[in-house]
């Protein structure tokens, strides 16, 4: 045993510790993020929070229910453009993978996952707000369904490859048309995955902020149209946390460990859905 | 605000603050990527990696809260004084400590583009034949040599995918910047200083402009965002598919 051969392992050793080490560094500000919403976020939840409009400026209480509704409306506007959309797309993917609208298709939805969410508010701006002339929550929802896209046509791809060959292949050989397999065979085999994945892709965009900003705009009160601004979760977060008063400060954390309880919940089932459909193959 | 638009303090503190999160973010996620293809035990591969993911899965509000009322603070408090005290002789580190700033916006974007990196890397890496590992241990070779000489020139473009990809998400990330990076059109060459970038000053000023060309001029600000990212893309996709297809030919 050489000095050369203890340099050389202690080296290995060293490197390995280091690894460790960015691992713990990367991991502390979820970590930390968590504790803060936890402990800053809790004592402000309370009824009132859940059930009441946003006060005045300044004055203690309110709450964000209007807030609350309105990012189910505008996950609804979303999944209604999104879902379908994307589960067709993916459906495509799958079953035709090597021709060359499957390859185009496969990189425009990458290209799109990748592209900044506040383009997508901008485009929805330019789609649907330009011609009505004013803020509406069906912008809101264009904005969020077209990030929804992507998303979905993956995971539905992914998911549909599963699906072993035999299966097409004994509906086919009962005579059963192409689209009718594809309808009534593939996609309620695939349907857990599926859902599972939008589940996902919903949580995602419940989050997104930026898109909404010149779209859906917000509002201080309840609002059921479409066609007009709504109040959206992490749009009051955003303005909360960026007004001075310390009692919407509060309140921004809360709606904040709404939203995060709400995505991480999605987010673990998934993975525990995901994991039992494994074991089951 | 007479009419005239110019974009330069945007354009510039856009590729500073992204920069900034690669500086931070890329050494940090190799390190991880690394451990967790060629070092952790199974049973904490998986968990490790969902806690990375669960990163990426936190919305940017969330991070911009934490990053106003805990993170700049304790830049303000804690890292400024330290960097002013050690490397204050650098023109990047001095100035008053404020605590929003480019320097709190590149680490919260680091934060954010992290997962991303570890997810493609380790990918990557993964998908480095293990006749490879092999060849080099039986060699002689030490694991940190082998993974150094058998498994990272495997997938260095898949890794350069990966930070492109990271490169993308900085370069769009809007709210968490918006609210730490202070929202000042100036350029300073310090860190510390407050600037501006693009997504933030659409986020910031679209809802609110009135005039056509101070619309024109944000639409316009967001096309050269969206060509830029959709460039920066496409180059992550066709690196990380060329060790895709290595990998298909090599077995």
């Amino acid at each position: 045993m050489n000095l050369a051969y203890y340099r050389r392992s202690w080296t290995s050793r060293a490197m390995a510790a280091l690894t460790m080490l960015c691992t713990g560094v990367v991991l502390t500000p979820l970590f930390l993020v968590l504790a803060f919403l936890m402990r800053t976020g809790l004592s402000a939840l309370n009824l009132e929070f859940f059930t009441a409009l946003p006060g005045p400026a300044g004055e203690p209480g309110g709450g964000m229910a209007n807030a609350m509704a309105g990012t189910v409306i505008l996950l609804a506007l979303a999944a209604a453009l999104g879902i379908p959309l994307g589960v067709l797309g993916g459906v495509f993917l799958a079953e035709y993978p090597n021709t060359e609208l499957a390859h185009l298709t496969r990189f425009t939805a990458d290209v799109l996952n990748g592209t900044p969410s506040i383009i997508m508010g901008l485009f929805a701006y330019i789609l649907v707000v330009l011609p009505l002339r004013h803020f509406s929550a069906l912008a809101g929802g264009v904005a969020l369904g077209v990030i929804l896209i992507p998303t979905v046509v993956r995971t539905t791809e992914e998911i549909v490859r599963l699906v072993p060959q035999s299966v097409r292949e004994a509906s086919l050989a009962l005579g059963i048309p192409q689209w009718k397999t594809t309808l009534r065979v593939l996609i309620p085999t695939a349907a857990a995955g599926i859902v599972t994945g939008i589940m996902v892709g919903l949580a995602r965009i419940a989050g997104e902020t930026a898109p909404l900003l010149f779209t859906a705009f917000g509002n201080r009160f309840w609002n059921w149209d479409p066609l007009k601004p709504i109040a959206a979760l992490p749009l009051q977060i955003f303005a909360y946390a960026i007004s001075p008063f310390d009692d919407w400060h509060r309140q921004a954390w809360a709606g904040a460990l709404v939203l995060v309880t709400l995505v991480l919940l999605v987010n673990i089932t998934a993975r525990y859905a995901a994991r039992r459909q494994v074991k089951l193959r | 605000m007479a009419g005239e638009f110019g974009a330069l303090p945007f354009i510039y503190g856009t590729l500073v603050s992204s920069a900034l999160a690669l500086v931070i973010a890329v050494p940090l996620g190799l390190g991880v990527a690394i451990f967790l293809s060629e070092l952790a035990p199974g049973w904490l591969r998986v968990p490790v990696g969902f806690l990375v993911e669960l990163l990426a899965a936190v919305p940017s509000v969330v991070f911009g809260l934490w990053g106003i009322f805990v993170l700049a603070p304790w830049v303000r408090t804690s890292l400024t004084p330290l960097l002013t005290g050690t490397l204050g002789f650098l023109p990047l580190f001095q100035g008053p400590p404020l605590g929003i700033g480019m320097l709190t916006a590149g680490l919260i974007l680091a934060i954010m583009v992290v997962p991303f990196i570890v997810a493609v890397s380790t990918e990557v890496m993964r998908a480095v034949p293990t006749m490879q590992r092999e060849a080099a241990l039986a060699l002689g070779a030490t694991r940190w040599e082998t993974t150094r000489s058998a498994v990272l020139p495997y997938a260095r473009s898949g890794i350069m995918g990966a930070i492109f990809l990271a490169l993308a998400r900085a370069l769009g990330e809007t709210m968490a910047v918006t609210m730490v990076i202070g929202n000042v059109r100036q350029i300073k060459a310090s860190l510390l200083a407050p600037a501006y970038t693009i997504p933030a000053v659409i986020a910031n000023e679209f809802a609110e402009a009135t005039a056509d060309l101070h619309v024109a001029a944000l639409i316009y600000a967001g096309a050269a965002l969206l060509l830029v990212t959709v460039l920066v893309n496409i180059a992550a996709r066709l690196l990380v598919g060329r060790v895709a297809r290595a990998v298909a030919i090599g077995e």
